[in-house]
């Protein structure tokens, strides 16, 4: 497939995401900071998220399955689940996350296991999106015009 | 000080996420400035060359930075949350020490807390920014460096300007030529000290007090 082919499907993509709420304005600043020196930044922090991720859902997990809830300890986790999907844009990911701190502040042991599945969700739809979405990038990246 | 190569401000970044490391680390380089990351407050004050035991005993001396040092820090911009020495705490290590205090700190934080923001600001921080941090927030940094880049070198001119309105000419120009010998011999202290001979101790220091009108 043409080079200006690709780079219009990577354009329509990228402009769904958006308009379905799976990212917002800071990931456009994650692109601003993208340059001739740092050409592959947003691919490089959004790889960072998977990998932090990972690790915060397994604590969380962890947490929410081996006995009595610690409810702070749970806090910290989120906090730094929430902080990490904001500074990349993740939306909905975000939100969710606010939801089960509200849980978790009321203590609310099942409110935060349902919630914690959303937060999953949500984080699982956006990480497959970005794959597809990155891998459509660097296609557009090596194919050749037209 | 006085390092004719050295034009870039360097930033000292600390953090406990390594999202919000490289997210920093990016913003600063984009503009312009020099960057170390670290993922604590105390391997901060590690790099600054402040030792965490030296500040709990008043009478133990603060390690002078310029021993350990290899690099100018012109400024800290810190997270308010992490695990161990908040930023906060951080903020105020530097501010209570002596060597370290003018540096600049800036507090990062996620939460919108106003008595948060005020503990800060009062306890000495320059800025508070609200995560996710911008390209524009960093703008806001630059007065601050500014300030304290021409402040060393506005110190040392209003001291010699206090000075020369009480003396004669004379001694003026005795202490004219006392400050250029001594600013050359602290630029050359390395070598003295290799030459087993400081040029401090071969001029004696009264020649200020003989030479009165």
């Amino acid at each position: 497939m043409g080079r200006n082919r690709l780079q219009h499907q990577v354009a329509c993509m990228r402009r769904s995401l958006f308009d379905q709420g799976f990212l917002d304005e800071q990931f456009i600043q994650l692109e601003e900071l993208q340059d001739d020196a740092s050409p592959n930044f947003v691919q490089e922090i959004v790889t960072l998220f998977y990998t932090d991720s990972a690790r915060l859902i397994q604590n969380i997990e962890q947490a929410l399955n081996n006995g009595p809830i610690d409810f702070s300890k749970l806090d910290d986790y989120m906090h730094q689940f929430k902080g990490s999907s904001s500074s990349i844009g993740a939306k909905k990911v975000t939100d969710e996350c606010k939801v089960f701190r509200e849980y978790c502040s009321a203590e609310n042991a099942q409110g935060c296991i349902r919630t914690f599945q959303q937060v999953k969700q949500e984080y699982a739809i956006l990480r497959r999106k970005l794959e597809v979405y990155f891998q459509m990038v660097r296609q557009a990246d090596v194919a050749h015009t037209p | 000080m006085g390092m004719a190569a050295e034009s870039q401000f360097h930033v000292l970044a600390v953090d406990d996420s390594i999202i919000d490391r490289k997210l920093i680390e990016r913003l600063l380089k984009t503009s312009s400035y020099q960057v170390t990351t670290v993922d604590s407050g105390s391997k901060a004050l590690e790099f600054l060359g402040l030792h965490e035991d030296d500040t709990t005993n008043p009478s133990t001396p603060c390690v002078s930075p310029n021993n350990h040092q290899e690099v100018e820090v012109n400024l800290v911009i810190t997270d308010y949350c992490m695990p161990g020495m908040t930023g906060y705490d951080l903020l105020k290590k530097i501010k209570e020490s002596s060597s370290l205090r003018d540096i600049p700190v800036v507090i990062m934080s996620s939460e919108n807390v106003p008595s948060r923001i005020s503990r800060c600001l009062e306890e000495g921080a320059e800025e508070f920014f609200l995560k996710p941090v911008r390209l524009s927030d960093l703008n806001k940094l630059r007065p601050h460096l500014m300030k304290t880049k021409s402040k060393d070198q506005h110190q040392k001119q209003e001291k010699q300007e206090e000075k020369s309105a009480f003396q004669s000419p004379k001694q003026q120009q005795q202490e004219k030529e006392e400050h250029q010998q001594q600013q050359q011999s602290s630029n050359n202290k390395r070598k003295a000290i290799e030459e087993g001979l400081s040029p401090e101790r071969t001029r004696p220091r009264y020649n200020g007090i003989t030479t009165v009108v």
